[in-house]
């Protein structure tokens, strides 16, 4: 017997959760209560409730366990619809448990209460309302196996204050197995769309795969490499799917889409077969659909049936998880002979070589004035790629994705689909908190950074020594970029006129402040910044204002339509 | 092109707004909503009329299966099947002709009267859409439409084919 409180904090235990992220309020005060009275799961305090998401969301990205959030019911639970929102967008596991008014309350608009289940509905896999006490473990059983099965999502669970009471006690009883005959994703593969698809991949002059977030959720990096190697093939990656397959690979041709490489882009306009995996055809890869890819056979593999053929419509659509596909192609794989694959695409790769030879990454440096895309090689260079690196959203983000190649999966945490600024801080604390022995990196502008900078605060109080790397331009970089491409250079509101001092914003909140202004000055600031270990280090970076990210293709475009400088297009 | 998806839920408070916020946060039309408990109390039977093109048919079909309350879902209008509906039509009856035309009309589409006062007639009809529709404009050519409440189609395929677990 134990009070709905105790079963909710026995429950996450049960689950296998070890942190909490979370901010108290009345709603959720006797979960807190029980919380105080245990070791086995720890809640990290933060200053904001969106943070708490973005904390639980990067938690949730750099292992693969499903992150969770507890705030307390209306505006803590409002506060959490944005990092929902986020986590919904890329199919991030995460589990959101939001006080509620007593049960009697509801719907009388009561102090405090908000109709939490409404407001997140469009942005859930799924959400319960828990009505009895004793529903509560297999309720939040029920989240986590939501959460993290078939295609990962947020899910939330709205707990009553009634409910949660610790004057009662009731029986408790966590399930051994949780089924739910409305929901089974579906796994493996058709056989007949592996057969097809190991026909076309074998049949095709020039194929390419093109790698999504799905290969990093199913763990497939190591089959995706295998396949390639196999195949001969080139790879592309989506913002998602950076690390899926490594990007110091000599057959990774770049990431693709609105600021993919040239050689991603031309490699998948000009491919007779696009193999996507884990991949969503969105509009930030697609360009034009009606343009896209006008010569390939498509084959793709989703968990989600929804995903295919949504913008694009596939020719071999195949319903699965990516490891489990990936698996069954190889298998069929097995007896086939591929030695003739190497001389196959010899003359595809020699077209390739000469896209590449383009170096469209290649960048103007500067004696006075210091480059953004420098400060991105630089912390590579300083961390050996092996950082954890969360990005917020804008140019930076941009230039972390395309100047730190990632080797191995789950090491680049960004907001890909709903394109969250303030979610870089909090993410890479999410991944310290999961990973304390890591290097976690924030790329970060001072757009970005300002939106949930209070969380410095929180990572006084937990120790992260976290390594903030601020691309200070003085403006909203990107939304700069578009002005200046768009509206003729009229910078409506993209500017920040009255910018605190970093330096002494990080030392007021306790922590290690430094200031790059000059290019000279940059490689020995880094080489401090990361030898620093036990501190979190705020590295202001002065980088050019006028600098933009290229390549970016040309709207209405096909994939391939690219700018490749200021001046230059294809 | 009209399109009749039958779907089939647990019988869950909210499971009903998750249906319908797909249709609103995606864009996709509802013409008419049929909704209730089946044979069995645990599961819930939608029949959704909506109208797009085959691409936008297979999307809905696809966002509702996603659903993790919704087990099964049916576009019945694939095959052949059995729909109807039913609409309850108030009319102004003052005069001895208005209320002779109504009657013969009422027997020609084998609606009935099911309440009557002084100045007015409700009648019941079932049948398809079309059917219904037709009535209602019958009606409104020989006298006033007071109000008038349809529940909406709501269909079964012909033949083995069935919608359960």
């Amino acid at each position: 017997m134990m009070s709905g409180a105790a079963m909710v904090v026995r429950a996450l235990k049960d689950s296998g959760v070890t942190h909490v992220f979370g901010y108290p309020g009345g709603a959720v005060l006797d979960i807190y209560d029980a919380l105080y009275a245990q070791d086995d799961v720890k809640h990290v305090l933060v200053r904001h409730e969106q943070a708490a998401a973005h904390m639980a969301d990067g938690y949730a990205r750099s292992t693969g366990q499903t992150g969770t959030v507890l705030v307390t019911s209306g505006p803590g639970a409002t506060n959490t619809i944005t990092g929902i929102a986020t986590a919904y967008m890329d199919s991030i596991p995460m589990v959101v448990l939001s006080g509620q008014v007593p049960s009697m309350h509801i719907g009388e608009d009561a102090f405090q209460e908000c109709d939490m289940v409404g407001c997140s509905r469009p942005i859930v896999k799924h959400s319960f309302l828990v009505k009895r006490a004793v529903d509560i473990p297999m309720a939040i059983a029920k989240a986590y196996y939501i959460a993290n099965t078939g295609r990962p999502g947020p899910v939330v669970v709205d707990l009553p204050k009634d409910i949660v009471n610790i004057l009662e006690e009731h029986p408790y009883e966590y399930p051994t197995d949780v089924t739910m005959r409305s929901y089974n994703p579906t796994l493996k593969g058709h056989n007949k769309q592996i057969k097809k698809t190991v026909e076309t991949l074998l049949a095709a002059k020039r194929p390419v795969l093109y790698v999504g977030g799905g290969a990093i959720t199913s763990e497939a990096n190591e089959l995706v490499t295998t396949l390639a190697e196999k195949l001969n093939a080139p790879v592309t990656s989506t913002l998602m799917g950076l690390g899926a397959f490594s990007g110091v690979h000599e057959q990774f041709v770049g990431m693709l889409g609105m600021h993919g490489t040239l050689e991603a882009n031309k490699t998948m306009h000009n491919a007779d077969c696009i193999f996507a995996l884990g991949a969503r055809f969105d509009d930030r890869v697609t360009n034009n659909v009606a343009k896209f890819c006008p010569h390939a056979t498509i084959i793709h593999v989703d968990i989600d049936p929804a995903s295919i053929s949504k913008t694009v419509a596939v020719h071999v659509p195949i319903v699965g998880s990516v490891d489990k596909v990936l698996q069954q192609v190889l298998a069929q794989l097995e007896n086939k002979d591929l030695s003739s694959q190497k001389e196959k695409l010899e003359d595809w790769w020699e077209q390739i070589n000469q896209w590449r030879s383009r170096k469209c990454l290649d960048y103007q440096t500067s004696d006075e004035l210091i480059k953004p895309q420098e400060v991105i090689e630089s912390v590579y260079k300083h961390t050996k790629g092996e950082a954890y690196v969360s990005s917020d959203v804008g140019q930076h983000q941009m230039f972390a994705a395309l100047y730190y190649p990632f080797a191995k999966p789950r090491r680049w945490i960004n907001s890909g689909g709903l394109g969250t600024m303030g979610f870089g801080l909090p993410a890479a604390m999410g991944v310290q908190m999961a990973l304390p022995e890591a290097v976690s990196v924030v790329v970060t502008g001072d757009g970005s950074i300002q939106m949930n900078i209070q969380e410095l605060s929180t990572c006084l109080q937990y120790n992260l020594p976290i390594k903030i790397i601020s691309l200070n331009n003085r403006a909203l970089g990107m939304v700069r970029q578009w002005q200046d491409m768009i509206y003729k250079g009229r910078h409506s509101n993209s500017y920040m006129d009255s910018m605190p001092d970093f330096v002494k914003l990080a030392e007021s909140y306790g922590h290690v402040g430094i200031k790059v202004n000059h290019p000279s000055e940059l490689d020995a600031a880094m080489e401090r910044c990361f030898s620093l270990k036990d501190r979190l280090v705020f590295m202001d970076i002065a980088i050019d204002q006028n600098e933009h990210v290229y390549p970016m293709q040309i709207k209405f475009g096909a994939m391939d339509d690219m700018r490749l400088s200021k001046t230059e297009r294809t | 092109m009209r399109r009749i998806i039958s779907v089939l839920m647990e019988n869950e408070p909210g499971a009903l707004s998750r249906i319908v916020g797909v249709f609103s946060q995606r864009g996709y039309n509802v013409d008419s909503l049929c909704v209730s408990p089946t044979t069995d109390s645990s599961l819930s039977r939608l029949t959704i009329v909506t109208h797009g093109n085959d691409k936008i048919i297979e999307q809905i079909t696809k966002q509702m299966n996603k659903l993790i309350d919704v087990l099964k879902v049916a576009d019945l209008t694939e095959g052949s099947h059995v729909e109807r509906e039913l609409m309850l039509i108030k009319v102004s009856a003052k005069s001895d002709s208005v209320r002779s035309e109504v009657n013969r009309t009422v027997d020609i589409f084998r609606a009935q009267i099911v309440d009557v006062n002084a100045k007015n007639y409700t009648i019941q009809i079932t049948g398809t859409s079309d059917k219904l529709d037709a009535f209602a404009q019958a009606m409104a050519e020989y006298t006033e439409v007071i109000e008038s409440s349809r529940t909406g189609a709501c269909g079964l395929a012909r033949g083995d084919k069935a919608l359960r677990l």
